[in-house]
């Protein structure tokens, strides 16, 4: 008796669901308001705290730092009135304050702030994951209400580049316990030009205009990004028109862009590395003769080609030819085979009958771990193995988890990635100086190198732009008469972005990119077009 | 769990004298008891082996903690940020600081969403008890009119055909079938969406969900479908053969009161234990189906808990896992007891 009356009953409930499925037509939101704008992004944040590294190079949309980095990539007041201005030893930088910003919440800005933010990344039980980029800072006081001052360990000639770091409000940083439990995590309160209104964590975020913005409330009024992991799914999406712009790797976005009507391609250096490392716990990888080889055996230019789309530059030390007041033209390593197994035989690594080599009873051959989540590490680790091998070096191929590949760093070679153009001087020092020699990933192959040390530390203290790139350069010089790593290229970035807004600008981009940096780095600035 | 309900043989006792209903009562109230009294135990156990799988696991949080951060971080700080989260203390210790903060109604920071453990619960299960209920319910629907129809007919098309598909289905992994339904309904012939639980941007409303809901539900119902189909038309092919439906069809009765009020009732009784034992199945289904369709459920962040080795997120879950599948067993065996008066319950 049950049964009868439930049977009619439930179809008409299957019926309704398949009705109420085909009644409304699919429609793309992002034809209805010319002011907001959507974006599908492949990486969403664990969570948006400064202190856990959301936004630390700027361009975060919530907050805002001191300075913010312009389209030459040089830092510009942001909640500082004016230029910070260092003292003459330069181991102090005076930051005056802009006055009269509140924060979305309603309080004032001031300089309790910005000490409160500071301190707190400083504060070891806060444990903030962006402690280890200010271990130059040795405190930070405020002077008055509306300045503030740092006093470093050492002089620090690009530290106005540093300070893009957000400011928090005083009592959203004041909760104790790790920075991982602050609700401002999920619930962030900052000064800039959007306010989070809704994150529904693994779907979507969305922003408005900041009426109140000192820069003036953005044109651009509501932005959506919604998060899309596959770049397969992302890219037909974008295609079928749900989306104002996404990033893609290079050769899905080009292909996209042929199909998609009104969007635009936008192509981004970086100064984004992909290196291979070279261990000195390794007797193999730890011989001159046979980095000095695989910088010359590698074919750089054909790896972009065949595996990035020609998106990408050659990369032969962390500096990026984009940056030429920086890079130095005699460093860089031309693919030659026939000198790398000169330079082999000299060093007496002789062939085998299998062509592998070996000096004595050490054969060359190491491991190259990867992380096989990244295709493109994936796919630059083969390629390196192929070159490798061709010189008679035997590359061992291993993809493993961070987990895995941690405890191995010291004597296994590993594909890194990294890099930012903003300050590539203290970029390499952490990658290569030996100072750092097996401190987490910072120079994981404990790389040592007197002449690069002395280099680098000359270039973070230099007193001016001009010391600080001829000291760049003779880092790069001595780096390449003793390479510690093989560079292998700087990604290039590809987006997608729909055609009906003014005021893009492009940019040289570090290894963070996505929708925060990309195209719509100063969206706060871009118009609707009518 | 189902062993403990028993069906026995039709006897003469049990038709002629009506078992009074107190005493009916008495022996659900022991079965209830009982079983709780063992959920408890079960509960503590399954909790503390999920703790010490995830502590042995090769997963590391504190990548979650740093992320793509752990990259440019020194030693120091990565040590730092292991003692202020407690993560050198022994498994023992984390867990008995996880049980009181339970015992005192804190479950927890989730290290994955950080968030309280209780909020990211709060915001996710609603989702995933409405996903759950409809694929249900069309699981429920889908297996009684297409069982009931083949085993109508049996050896007939329908029967055949119903079989065949049963069988195929029972094989196929519930993320296959959902990424074969994205293939067909969003790819080649886009009438529903496919991911998240609104359009890009767009407010919860009814609308917006009913039909974001359309395709992940109907793939989870789908895929737990095969063994209840399966069962109820061979169930129901037994109860045809009973004598009472023989006596039934001698009376001259219509085909159809034979067979929808006199076999299908008797067939039905074991489809409701079945029920209750596919749970586990269904929340398995769900953590896959959630996963493809991008669902901001409770079963999509099991996964991430795990990878991350979440622990306070992970614990919870798995109690509140637990929990409902001890639960559902429990229910379909009540809902038996109440159901057929020829059942005792043993325990």
């Amino acid at each position: 008796m049950i049964v009868a009356r439930f049977v009619p009953l439930a179809a008409a409930a299957v019926l309704a669901l398949l009705v109420g499925a085909c009644s409304a037509p699919t429609s793309g939101p992002a034809a209805s308001d010319p002011g907001s704008m959507v974006l599908a992004d492949g990486y969403e944040p664990d969570d948006v705290n400064p202190l856990m590294g959301y936004g630390e190079e700027g361009a975060s949309k919530i907050y805002d730092g001191l300075t913010a980095l312009d389209a030459q990539r040089e830092p510009q007041p942001a909640l500082a009135a004016s230029a910070p201005v260092a003292a003459p030893d330069g181991l102090s930088w005076t930051v005056p304050l802009r006055p009269g910003v509140t924060f979305h919440d309603g309080t004032a800005f001031d300089a309790t702030d910005v000490v409160a933010t500071y301190k707190a990344v400083l504060d070891p039980t806060k444990a903030a994951t962006v402690a280890s980029g200010f271990s130059m800072v040795r405190d930070v006081v405020a002077v008055d209400a509306g300045t503030v001052r740092f006093d470093l360990t050492r002089p620090f000639l690009l530290f106005p580049g540093r300070l893009t770091l957000p400011i928090a409000p005083s009592e959203a940083v004041a909760i104790p316990g790790p920075a991982s439990d602050m609700p401002l995590g999920t619930k962030p309160v900052g000064t800039g030009p959007y306010r989070m209104v809704e994150w529904r964590q693994g779907s979507s975020m969305v922003l408005e205009a900041n009426p109140s913005y000192f820069g003036g409330a953005p044109a651009v009024r509501r932005i959506t990004v919604v998060f899309a992991t596959d770049d397969n799914t992302r890219a037909q999406r974008v295609a079928a028109g749900e989306f104002d712009g996404t990033v893609l790797p290079p050769a899905l976005a080009k292909g996209i862009a042929g199909q998609a009507q009104d969007m635009v391609l936008r192509e981004h250096a970086s100064a984004d590395y992909r290196t291979i490392t070279m261990p000195f716990g390794n007797p193999v990888t730890a011989d001159p003769a046979i980095r000095q080889a695989l910088n010359r055996a590698v074919n750089r230019q054909g790896m972009i080609d065949a595996l990035l789309a020609g998106q990408g530059r050659p990369a032969s030390t962390p500096i990026p030819e984009v940056l030429p007041e920086e890079v130095e033209p005699a460093a860089q390593f031309p693919f030659d085979p026939a000198q790398a197994n000169a330079i082999l035989d000299a060093a007496g690594w002789t062939r085998g009958a299998d062509g592998i080599r070996a000096r004595g009873a050490l054969p060359a051959r190491f491991t190259l771990m990867y992380n096989p989540a990244d295709t493109v590490r994936r796919d630059l680790a083969q390629a390196f193995a192929s070159d490798a091998r061709a010189i008679g070096v035997d590359v061992r191929l291993e993809g493993l988890g961070w987990d895995a590949i941690d405890p191995r760093l010291g004597t296994d070679a590993v594909v890194l990635g990294g890099g930012n153009p903003f300050d590539t001087a203290f970029k390499s020092w952490q990658l290569l100086s030996s100072v750092n020699a097996a401190d987490g990933y910072n120079n994981p192959g404990s790389y040592r190198n007197a002449a690069v040390d002395q280099a680098l530390d000359a270039a973070i203290a230099a007193p001016d732009r001009a010391t600080r790139a001829a000291e760049l350069r003779r880092f790069q010089q001595a780096y390449a008469a003793d390479p510690g790593m093989v560079f292998l290229t700087f990604l290039g970035h590809s987006y997608l972005t729909r055609d009906r807004f003014d005021g893009y600008q492009p940019v040289v981009e570090p290894h963070t990119h996505g929708t925060t940096w990309g195209p719509w780095w100063n969206v706060e600035r871009w118009t609707p077009r009518t | 769990m189902g062993s403990v309900v028993e069906r026995r043989a039709l006897d003469a006792a049990d038709v002629t004298t009506v078992q009074p209903a107190r005493r009916r009562g008495r022996e659900i109230g022991i079965l209830v008891a009982w079983r709780l009294g063992v959920a408890v135990p079960v509960v503590a156990v399954v909790a503390t082996g999920v703790f010490l799988l995830a502590a042995w696991s090769p997963f590391d949080p504190i990548y979650q903690y740093f992320g793509a951060g752990v990259f440019s971080a020194g030693d120091a700080a990565v040590a730092n940020a292991r003692e202020q989260l407690g993560l050198n203390d022994s498994v023992w210790t984390q867990l008995g600081r996880w049980v009181g903060g339970l015992l005192s109604g804190d479950l927890g920071q989730s290290l994955s969403f950080r968030q309280p453990v209780g909020t990211v619960i709060a915001q996710r299960l609603p989702w995933t008890l409405l996903l759950v209920t409809l694929g249900l319910v069309v699981s429920v629907v889908l297996s009684l009119v297409a069982g009931v129809t083949a085993a109508w007919r049996q050896g007939g098309w329908v029967d055949r055909a119903v079989t065949a598909v049963g069988h195929t289905l029972e094989g196929l992994p519930p993320f296959v079938l959902a990424l074969g339904a994205i293939a067909v309904f969003a790819v080649a012939w886009p009438l529903l969406p496919v991911a998240g639980l609104t359009d890009a941007g767009a407010a919860p409303t009814l609308g917006q969900v009913a039909r974001h809901v359309v395709l992940p539900a109907v793939v989870l119902g789908i895929s737990q479908m095969p063994w209840l189909v399966l069962h109820v038309r061979s169930s129901l092919l037994g109860a045809l053969d009973e004598d009472h439906v023989t006596g039934a069809r001698a009376r001259g009765l219509p085909e159809r009161v034979v067979v929808l009020r006199h076999a299908l009732p008797t067939a039905l009784l074991p489809f409701v234990t079945v029920l209750g034992n596919r749970l586990p199945e269904v929340v398995t289904g769900a953590v896959l189906v959630e996963t493809v369709f991008s669902w901001p459920g409770i079963a999509a962040a099991v996964v991430t808990a795990a990878l991350s080795v979440d622990f306070p997120l992970l614990a919870a879950l798995t109690l509140l896992t637990t929990t409902a599948v001890l639960l559902g067993a429990l229910l379909a065996d009540v809902a038996v007891l109440v159901l057929d008066p020829r059942v005792t319950a043993d325990g």
